[in-house]
């Protein structure tokens, strides 16, 4: 059990920096993921701690050590890869045990932690196996297995479900909470899947260009995203962006995008009244669209005319891809909603949950 | 230039050749009615192969067992005479100790020394390692014969008084020894063992060139994944690395093994057999060119297949191993 504190690491591959001035803490028992797009840098920062790759500036924390200089074997660290890497050549039974076998555990002991670990994740079964014989989801296991039996400071997981199909995900990922919780160590997951990243986390770290973007709680992040990319990131079906203007009429301020103009609630009015007559883009989730048949009670409704231009029937739901003038979004609806392709309908945007952001610096106006 | 021309007439002639007898054995099939076509067609591709190899390799193979239970002319039935004279010979036993002396250093060291250079180029750096690997791998491209004689200069001897053209004697000599006729000395089978190097000196590029292909398919994760259990590089080496190499080894073993049994142009190059070297492959040369004993040569060389036949089967059995493994 043990914190990790990244300060300013920075890590180059000749001149391309794959990450740039990383700083930020994991508490102890903390599970943290990292999230963000193929590339981004998320994977590198994990392989940082784990000492697979060598920090070009900065320094890593495990605890209160620096262990920029300390070898991999020597941070008591455990790391399930995305291929599992298991070595093909042994027994489900000795790749768990192998890590305690170069410590010197003694033999009994290491029976005991392999089969305590083995009863943990239901792969008893298959001690005396070698990895070809198994399937992807018991190699997930064995992997996740042999990470446990040593009882490390820090368990790093590199998109551990990424070779999975989509049920087996689904039940892996509650798996994973679950032993997190059973083991009460500290995690940190990498995945580009914002779904397991929202899932599983207490705190994710949105990650883009190398750089973070945004850390917080899954909430914080869903409702008050820093930026535009943790918005369109975070989310899905993504965030609808819109390029506006802020006009004053009369008291109220709008929200002008060229096709439709939107009232701002007079208890958000103070904020905005610096941006009058600026650019800006407004963002609005799906969620936050309704079929007028169907508001919610109390809530800042303002009507938006527009095209239906695709259905998809999701059986609890309903996406809408709308067309306004120059202006595409997406809205999630109620499933009694009938509306059928090319209507010409209005759509309530909820304006209690919306964003503006500067076009310049993409960042969130708050 | 003449031979150059012969050789290219030769190539065209027999591509042509291998060509037409394919098309007419299609054509043949191809005026078969259609069941019987599709029944027979593996047939007739298959067919100049299997005649081929009943030609060239099956055919002489029982001609030879049958000779060995014939006279020096191949003109009696004499039984088992050449074997049980083979048997009670005090030089055909020294003979098959040195071919089972071969046996057990070469493939060993060879393969031993292979991957250790194939290990070691794997850590040097890209640049290093093409470099590296170029000087080991480069004796693969000397024949035997050639090598042979680049390593009678090495081992040379010339008697004292006039001027030193062996590498190995001019160093015996800095350090202040008398130079020694190396390749007469049998004593321990040094001899041998000083033939054997020039083999190993040939076969170890081999040897590295297919480890470290097989270093290299050995998934990285593996190796970071034995780092973050604990493993030091020698553990990582050994219990990660070269398990999952152990198939490619075992065939190149196998390989250099078949290689090794069957030794004859080194031996025929440095020393003719002289000074208890002689092996299995060259008594067969001298018994059968040398001293036309027709059964007696038949008789050696068939033991040396019966020697290899459970080798073969274990290179096969190494490959598909491997195949499994994949």
């Amino acid at each position: 059990m043990s914190s990790v504190t990244y300060e300013h690491v920075v890590k180059e591959f000749g001149t391309v920096r794959a990450v740039n001035d990383l700083s930020f803490h994991v508490e102890d028992k903390e599970f943290l993921v990292f999230v963000g797009p193929s590339g981004c840098g998320k994977t590198t920062a994990l392989r940082l701690l784990a000492g697979l790759e060598e920090i070009t500036s900065g320094q890593i924390l495990i605890g209160d050590r620096v262990v920029n200089d300390v070898p991999p074997k020597d941070r008591d660290i455990a790391m399930v890869f995305q291929s599992y890497a298991l070595y093909p050549h042994m027994s489900v039974y000795d790749n768990m045990a192998f890590s305690l076998k170069l410590r010197g555990t003694p033999k009994e002991e290491i029976k005991k932690r392999v089969m305590e670990a083995a009863e943990i994740l239901g792969i008893n079964e298959l001690l005396e196996r070698k990895p070809r014989q198994l399937s992807g989801g018991q190699r997930q296991r064995v992997a996740v297995g042999r990470a446990i039996v040593r009882n490390p400071k820090v368990f790093l997981f590199d998109e551990p479900l990424s070779n999975l199909d989509a049920k087996l995900r689904v039940q892996t990922r509650a798996e994973i909470n679950k032993l997190h919780q059973r083991l009460q160590t500290t995690f940190i997951y990498v995945t580009h899947d914002q779904v397991e990243a929202m899932t599983m986390a207490s705190r994710i770290a949105v990650i883009n260009k190398g750089m973070l973007q945004q850390l917080d709680t899954p909430q914080v992040l869903y409702d008050t995203p820093a930026n535009m990319f943790v918005a369109g990131f975070i989310g899905s079906p993504a965030m609808n962006f819109f390029p506006a203007t802020i006009k004053r009429n009369g008291a109220d301020l709008m929200v002008d995008t060229g096709t439709f103009a939107v009232k701002i609630p007079s208890s958000h009015v103070a904020l905005y009244q610096s941006w009058v007559g600026k650019k800006v883009v407004f963002g609005i989730r799906p969620e936050d669209i309704f079929n007028p048949s169907f508001l919610p009670p109390a809530i800042h409704a303002e009507s938006v005319p527009s095209k239906v231009d695709v259905i998809e029937l999701m059986g609890n739901e309903i996406f809408l891809y709308m067309v306004a003038g120059s202006q595409n979004f997406v809205a999630r609806v109620d499933p009694r909603t009938t509306y059928k392709v090319g209507d010409q309908v209005q759509v309530a945007f909820n304006m209690d949950k919306f964003h503006i952001f500067d076009p310049e610096t993409e960042l969130a106006v708050r | 230039m003449g031979d150059i021309f012969l050789g290219l007439f030769a190539i065209v002639i027999g591509v042509a050749a291998s060509y037409g007898l394919y098309w007419l054995l299609n054509f043949i099939i191809s005026l078969l009615p259609e069941r019987l076509r599709k029944k027979s067609d593996w047939l007739a591709f298959l067919t100049p192969a299997v005649v081929l190899v009943i030609l060239v390799l099956i055919a002489p193979l029982f001609q030879t067992i049958g000779w060995s239970f014939m006279d020096d002319g191949a003109k009696n039935w004499v039984g088992l005479k050449n074997y049980i004279d083979l048997f009670t010979d005090q030089r055909f036993l020294q003979i098959l100790l040195n071919n089972f002396l071969w046996v057990l250093v070469v493939p060993a060291i060879t393969v031993v020394v292979g991957t250790a250079a194939a290990a070691l180029s794997n850590q040097v750096g890209p640049k290093l390692e093409s470099i590296f690997k170029s000087l080991i791998f480069m004796p693969m491209a000397v024949s035997f014969v050639a090598a042979s004689t680049i390593w009678s200069y090495f081992y040379a001897y010339v008697p004292p008084g006039r001027p030193e053209v062996g590498v190995l004697n001019a160093v015996v000599r800095l350090l202040g020894f008398p130079p020694q006729p190396w390749l007469t000395i049998d004593q321990g089978h040094l001899n041998s063992f000083l033939l054997m190097a020039v083999i190993v000196w040939l076969q170890v590029g081999y040897a590295m060139v297919v480890i470290s292909s097989g270093i290299k398919a050995v998934p990285e994760e593996t190796i970071e994944a034995a780092q973050l259990d604990g493993a030091n590089p020698w553990q990582i080496f050994a219990s990660v690395i070269l398990p999952q190499v152990w198939g490619t080894v075992m065939s190149v073993f196998v390989t250099v093994l078949i290689l090794v049994m069957k030794i004859f142009d080194i031996v025929l190059a440095m020393t003719r057999g002289n000074f208890n070297t002689s092996v299995l492959a060259f008594e067969w040369y001298k018994q059968f060119f040398e001293n036309s004993n027709v059964g007696p040569a038949s008789a050696v060389v068939t033991v040396l297949v019966i020697l290899i036949v459970p080798l073969m089967w274990l290179q096969i059995q190494t490959v598909r191993q491997q195949e499994l493994l994949r």
